[in-house]
């Protein structure tokens, strides 16, 4: 009886014991380097679609190492998911490269951050402004590796001038409605990333551009529905201060600088009546021509904007998409579709748009649902396409490097 | 690797039970088979013709677990969503068809949350729960209020009955839980003998807690040596108090029952979001959320004839919600006020020995109010009609259902009121069949076609994005076909498993997408999803002589839920076919519990495997997969007419770090006391 009992609770220890130690502990995340997709090398020499006499293409001032070699690519990825990321595609050898900061960056904890906003190169280093995370992360521009960071609370986007950035963030002193404070321009002495003053302006502001040493920023107003901001504040860059305010549009978005320096800033609308539209503002600080054009995003090159916009029609319960061209000269609309193959119907939800500056391959990006990832297209100058490939979650803002990436082993 | 643990433990389970079956074999030379000898197990699998899982009694009791949704994790083909903490959002989905499929009822009579379609099943305490039971399909028992046909599955939450032994008319108990996140915990559960037909139960329940806990992230670098990150940090803001009440009263009238019920709970609690890169310390993190409920709910059954039973219940329901969040991102405060009043009938008649039949009719009133921006105020009447018929021919059972849903809602929407109908029918049949007379073993099948409607968020969202509140509802189509078997294999050893293989399809499913009106998102019906599995459940109770009771219990899920949305683009072949958000292709638990003399042990074992956070199953989009150990041990005590239990609780046994939503971390390994008082 005795030697039944022992048994037993003997055989009993025995399993739970076997339980317990197989049941330990699960894997832990393992760092993972880049998903690499082989593309088309750039050779800007050799391209046949440029026809000679291109200003930049051909041009033998332009000394080799002031040529682009490349583009890093900013996915914002949804809000709380921290997935913001940036890829890397190197001209060379034509390959794409996603997710290269955490490879690049592995001590630093939880990667990039949540939604990226905005990326852009000044000097040698790369400025990338992680929206919900609430800072700008600063890389050294020839690696990719962290060199600095500053906290500015909802910040949108970044410009230079001068040796300070230019941050634009939603989040200003709180005013008399609680509900939604008044945005502010951040001014950030750029050698050692601390802020220097900030000044206030309008409500959620964006875009900045830069004009005759004066700092143009477009207020959207965003969190006010239905009471948008409709104005672009100026503001002195030699005395940090907003000089007026100019009325434009409700709900205003981009801002973007053509090659006569006028200013093009497109509206959103309220969604419902009123429409996205575009306007200009001239040297004189007043808007000269409203376009009744839709739009959501531009690019300037040469004498030409390109733009497309994403609408919603609640008669057809869909997306209107359209894309155009702008001939800035005489300020009209020259063309209805910039993609020439019919690939625009594969593109769900345009989401960004960069031209190169030597080739004039036109990069359009697909953000799709927002929670999968998305897709960068490449089409030719003339529209036709010429590769695609999926990124991660919402590709949108792409910026071009003369500092080829040395930091990962490509060729 | 994940899959042979799953193996190891099965064939341990299994181990176990056979080791103590040869072992109790040789006790007894002569077998007497005497009425308390044989195990009574708390019947965790029903022999019944829809398949049927149950956590109940002692094993329920002993288990770590105290809320509903922390008891759900035990069971096979669910999947549990935890927002992480005491006061965190649990939300369960049951083979992969989405959450807001899933009825859940409170002591027989659904409780309904049109706002978002999901129950907080954090929120239901077990301490005056008798049993919590998961149907896939609907309850076989016919007899039942037409709601209870209307989900693809049920939860019934079902609420303990007073029963006093002896001469007593009082069973008072009184209990106090502390441990890790600084909690305490006292509640008092008081049953009360009024006369010989009215008896009355009396529930209070106090809950404090920080809610703080440590948690970790941690990123191998096996690539080279410049190492990765650990970084350790403390969730802060997911405080919670809340207090809560329910008396209920118990009467037995000529040829029935009758019940009532009141419950009121109040609650203010800390929302802690998601974990993101932020400057450590700069940012406050400080949405709150403020909750009060409050129901009223009666039940009648009544036999009236020999072949006419009927059932009369009601139930009137307030629920209000109070969010504040202050982000960075912006200052929002909403409040949300929702009204539900609901009567049913239902009317069992018995035509013949094998034959019965029910019809039940109910009726539904629900109303939204909330000052959000453009909010569309909805309001649904709804009434539902359900005719089932039952067969039971001995080892031959046929069930079939017919349920019709009239449903008719209004909104404002531009200033203008809407009116929108449906109707809908949807059928279930079911079979069972037993093919040897003397074994407990059964073959069984069921299909059903059910539906959801839109919720009340949803169609705000979509009315926000598309100038629209116009949704279609989801459908659900199951079909299962499935084995039972049990068998007492000697006096002391009981053991019971079934295994089910389905195939579930669910179209119009509703998504997010983007663009819309305010270029955010928009509700759609363009999802379609076909999911594949087998759900297997096997359980052991074996009595090792007069003191030592062992209880094992094994489940194991595989599921194959795959995005069909149809390809409109050629890029949208990323995410086609690919397996949802959230559902791991294996998953599996294990509990083991024991009781000794005035011993109790509960040891309990779940794993999740792999899966992805969006229908895009790529690396970068993979959870890890993660198991965790919780352990219990109590002892009772007697002192002259007062019962005391002792318990301790460890839980995460091996600290595991894991999220089972993304960015929401769940606590490592934590501890309970919870000491049992019982007059």
């Amino acid at each position: 009886m005795m030697m039944q009992k022992t048994f037993k609770f003997l055989s009993l220890f025995l399993i739970v014991g076997t339980v317990l130690f197989v049941s330990c502990r699960g894997e832990d995340d393992e760092l993972a380097p880049p998903v690499i997709t082989p593309l088309e090398p750039v050779v800007p020499e050799n391209d046949s679609t440029v026809t000679e006499g291109d200003p930049t293409v051909d041009d033998p001032t332009i000394p080799g190492n002031e040529r682009i070699k490349g583009f890093f690519l900013l996915n914002e990825a949804n809000m709380g998911s921290n997935k913001a990321s940036i890829d890397y595609f190197d001209q060379k050898t034509g390959k794409y490269c996603q997710n290269i900061y955490p490879y690049l960056n592995p001590n630093i904890a939880h990667e990039l951050g949540d939604v990226g906003n905005d990326i852009r190169i000044y000097g040698n280093k790369l400025y990338a402004v992680i929206n919900v995370s609430g800072y700008v992360e600063v890389m050294d521009v020839n690696t990719a590796k962290h060199v600095n960071f500053l906290t500015i609370p909802n910040c949108r986007y970044i410009v230079f001038d001068k040796g300070y950035a230019y941050v634009s963030s939603y989040n200003g002193p709180v005013k008399i409605e609680p509900d939604a404070p008044l945005g502010c321009v951040v001014k950030v002495d750029t050698t050692n990333m601390q802020e220097v003053g900030r000044v206030t302006v309008g409500y959620q502001p964006e875009e900045m551009v830069i004009r005759d040493n004066k700092l143009y920023v477009a207020n959207s107003g965003g969190y006010r529905v239905p009471n948008y901001d409709n104005t672009v504040s100026v503001i002195d860059l030699d005395r940090f201060e907003e000089t007026k305010k100019i009325t434009v549009g409700i709900n205003l978005h981009r801002l973007e600088l053509d090659s006569d320096d006028n200013i093009y800033a497109s509206s959103r609308g309220d969604y419902k009546s009123v429409s996205s539209n575009t306007y200009i503002i001239g040297k004189n600080d007043m808007v000269s021509k409203v376009m009744n054009l839709p739009c959501s995003e531009m690019t300037a090159m040469g004498d030409s904007i390109y733009m497309y916009s994403v609408e919603w029609s609640h008669i057809t319960q869909k997306n209107t998409i359209t894309y155009a061209i702008v001939n800035t000269k005489t300020q009209t609309v020259v063309s209805r579709n910039f993609i020439t193959d019919g690939t625009d119907k594969q593109i769900v939800i345009p989401y960004g748009i960069a031209i190169h500056p030597e080739t004039r391959d036109i990069y359009v990006t697909d953000a799709r649902d927002y929670v999968s990832p998305g897709v960068l297209y490449c089409f030719n100058r003339h529209g036709k396409r010429k590769w695609s490939v999926v990124t991660e979650d919402i590709p949108a803002h792409i910026v071009f490097t003369k500092n080829r990436l040395t930091s990962l082993i490509l060729d | 690797m994940k899959f042979v643990i799953i193996v190891r433990t099965g064939i341990l389970a299994a181990l176990l039970s056979v080791v103590s079956a040869v072992a109790a074999q040789d006790t007894d030379s002569i077998i007497t088979y005497s009425l308390d000898e044989f195990v009574v197990s708390a019947r965790r699998i029903q022999m019944d013709v829809i398949p049927v899982q149950t956590l109940s009694g002692q094993l329920l009791e002993n288990l770590s677990a105290h809320s509903v949704a922390d008891a759900l994790r035990y069971f096979s083909g669910v999947q549990l969503k935890d927002y992480g903490g005491i006061g965190g959002l649990k939300t369960v989905n049951v083979r992969s068809m989405g959450s807001q499929h899933v009825g859940v009822f409170y002591d027989g009579i659904e409780i309904d949350n049109p706002q978002n379609g999901v129950v907080d099943l954090g929120r239901y305490s077990l301490d005056n729960i008798e049993g919590v039971s998961l149907y896939n399909g609907q309850k076989s028992a016919i007899f039942q209020p037409a709601k209870d046909y209307a989900s693809a599955s049920s939860i019934y939450m079902n609420a303990k009955i007073p029963a006093f032994d002896g001469g007593k008319n009082r069973d008072l108990k009184f209990t106090f839980k502390t441990g890790s996140f600084d909690l305490i915990n006292p509640s008092v559960y008081w049953e009360q003998k009024l006369s010989d037909k009215l008896t009355s139960s009396l529930s209070l329940d106090y809950t404090n807690s920080s809610g703080k806990y440590r948690f970790r992230y941690k990123v191998d670098n096996k690539l080279d040596d410049r190492g990765g990150y650990d970084t350790t940090a403390v969730r802060r803001n997911g405080d919670i108090q809340l207090f809560r009440v329910e008396q209920a009263l118990f009467g037995k009238i000529k040829g029935g029952e009758w019940k009532t019920r009141l419950y009121l709970y109040a609650s203010e609690r800390g929302y802690p979001g998601a974990v993101v890169k932020e400057e450590p310390g700069r940012f406050k993190h400080e949405d709150r959320q403020k909750d009060r409920n409050i129901f009223l709910q009666t039940s009648v059954r009544k036999r009236i004839t020999d072949s006419y039973s009927t059932q009369l219940s009601g139930k009137y329901a307030y629920d209000y919600l109070y969010y504040e969040s202050d982000t960075l991102i912006q200052k929002l405060r909403n409040k949300y006020m929702l009204h539900d009043f609901y009567i049913s009938s239902a009317n069992l008649f018995e035509i013949l020995p094998f034959w019965t039949a029910n019809i039940s009719a109910d009726f539904q009133w629900n109303k939204m109010n909330s000052d959000i921006v453009e909010f569309i105020y909805p309001q649904r009447w709804s009434g539902w009609v359900a005719a089932a018929t039952s067969f039971d021919l001995h080892r031959l059972k046929i069930q079939a259902s017919l349920l019709t849903s009239l449903i008719h809602e209004t909104t404002r929407e531009e200033k203008k009121d809407i009116r929108r109908d449906w109707r809908k029918v949807t059928p279930t049949v079911m079979a069972s069949w037993q093919p040897f007379q003397d074994e407990q073993l059964f073959l069984r099948a069921f299909y059903k076609d059910i539906f959801r409607m839109p919720t009340f968020s949803e169609m705000h969202l979509a009315y926000m994005g598309s100038l629209s509140s116009y949704l279609k509802p989801e459908f659900t189509k199951q079909h299962n076909l499935g084995i039972v078997y049990s068998k007492n294999i000697t006096p002391s050893l009981y053991m019971q498993g079934q295994v089910d293989a389905y195939y579930n399809e669910v179209t119009d499913k509703l998504l997010a997408v983007p663009g819309g009106v305010n270029f955010r998102w928009t509700m759609m019906n363009v999802g379609f999803v076909k999911i594949k599995g087998i759900d297997m459940s096997l359980s052991a109770t074996n009595r090792f002589g007069k003191e030592l009771t062992v209880d094992a219990q094994l489940n194991y899920t595989w599921q194959k839920a795959q995005d069909y949305t149809p390809i409109k683009v050629e890029s949208d072949t990323i995410t086609y076919k690919g397996q949802i958000a959230y559902i791991p292709t294996h998953s599996g638990s294990a509990i083991l519990s024991a009781a000794y003399r005035s011993w109790n042990m509960s040891y309990s074992f779940i794993y999740t495997g792999e899966r992805f956070t969006g229908s895009a199953n790529i690396l970068r989009n993979r959870l890890q997969s993660w198991y965790t150990s919780d352990l219990a041990v109590g002892r009772s005590f007697r002192w002259e007419k007062t019962g005391i239990k002792a318990t301790v609780e460890v839980n995460n046994l091996f600290n595991q770090a894991y999220d089972v939503v993304l960015n929401y971390p769940m606590p490592g390994t934590n501890f309970k006391f919870i000491l049992n008082i019982i007059i």
